[in-house]
């Protein structure tokens, strides 16, 4: 085992001796490229409401919820899709948050959320773990589309202007602070600040 | 002779009815005949301001003067109170739930709101702009009360 190891480390210490530089390198960056195209390609394929309402999990309880929602269906035909608020769109960010999508994974493999029930169980634990995420990133899925320099208050009724003025543009709270369940059902809240 | 009168008696309640019917037509809200589809009605937005109506009789539920939809009000979480709870008020500026809604069955007031009270839709509703289907004569116990009292001046 050692002395196989060994010989396919010589292989790959020594020069070549068939193939030119000009080769190697060329070939080094086609063979990288479509390397990396395919990785992003597969990483954007995994970044679709159809890949995510592919498993029942989601399709039955969140993707449905979200149905009834103004983010689902609206007058302008606008939607926001599930890696929309749930995945950063920065690189960096996004493949940080696909690692620890792995536990994900994990879960579906092991059926942790497979039915009904088992979901509602945790949901209020899967809930905080996205709450947290939006408060720590300043609501940046939100901001991604509603950003502040572009909202209109003359255009929103009173009651949304005042708690805008009074909150959000004095970076007191962050969209997720009031909005919470917006597009899905809430837990049992009771317990969570500022609720009942 | 027992029967005859029962006869008869059915005969008069059946032509009194009849009567009725015949000088106050049945109405029916319905466009279109019960087996066609009818349009639907066009849908309108919810007012939405913070101005309060006013009450048209001192045990009304204050209606609500803004859009609820989307609103999660069930065992799990109760939107409304996020902003009318008496610990919230501070922050929202909306008018606190009334102490009333604190007291259970018993007469017994709670430190928060009663369950029996917890389901604001159930009394409290939002109002659109609309056409009412049916006229309403109501009218306002200050305005008959003086037209009451000037009759019995006269």
């Amino acid at each position: 085992m050692i002395n196989l190891l060994k010989r396919y480390w010589k292989i790959l210490t020594t020069p070549s001796v068939h193939y030119s530089l000009a080769f190697l390198t060329l070939g080094g960056f086609v063979a990288g490229v479509i390397f990396w195209g395919g990785f992003n390609t597969a990483l954007e394929a995994t970044n679709t409401e159809e890949f995510c309402v592919s498993c029942h999990e989601m399709k039955n309880n969140v993707f449905a919820e979200l149905k009834t929602t103004i983010h689902y269906s609206n007058r302008s035909g606008v939607r926001a899709t599930c890696p929309d608020c749930h995945v950063p769109h920065k690189w960096t960010d996004k493949i940080a948050r696909k690692m620890q999508a792995s536990k994900e994974v994990w879960g579906k493999i092991f059926g942790t959320i497979n039915t009904r029930d088992k979901f509602l169980d945790k949901r209020l634990e899967l809930a905080q773990h996205e709450w947290a995420r939006l408060k720590a990133n300043n609501s940046l899925e939100c901001r991604n589309c509603h950003s502040d320099e572009s909202m209109d208050i003359t255009r929103q009724s009173p009651r949304a202007v005042e708690a805008h003025q009074k909150f959000l543009f004095t970076g007191e709270k962050t969209c997720i602070d009031c909005h919470k369940g917006i597009a899905h059902h809430l837990p049992d809240m009771s317990g969570v600040p500022e609720w009942q | 002779m027992k029967i005859s009168s029962k006869w008869l008696l059915s005969l008069a309640i059946i032509s009194i009815a009849g009567m009725a019917y015949a000088s106050e037509p049945i109405t029916t809200l319905r466009s279109t005949a019960p087996d066609q589809e009818s349009a639907a009605p066009r849908i309108t937005n919810f007012e939405d301001n913070s101005i309060k109506r006013p009450r048209n009789y001192p045990e009304q539920p204050p209606t609500i003067p803004h859009d609820i939809e989307g609103y999660q009000i069930d065992g799990n979480a109760n939107k409304c109170l996020s902003c009318h709870a008496r610990s919230r008020t501070g922050d929202s500026g909306a008018p606190m739930v009334s102490i009333t809604h604190f007291m259970d069955r018993d007469g017994q007031f709670l430190a928060a709101v009663s369950p029996r009270r917890y389901f604001c839709t159930q009394c409290h509703v939002p109002q659109k702009d609309v056409k009412p289907l049916v006229g309403n004569d109501f009218i306002d116990i200050d305005k008959l009360l003086p037209t009451n009292s000037t009759r019995i001046a006269e």
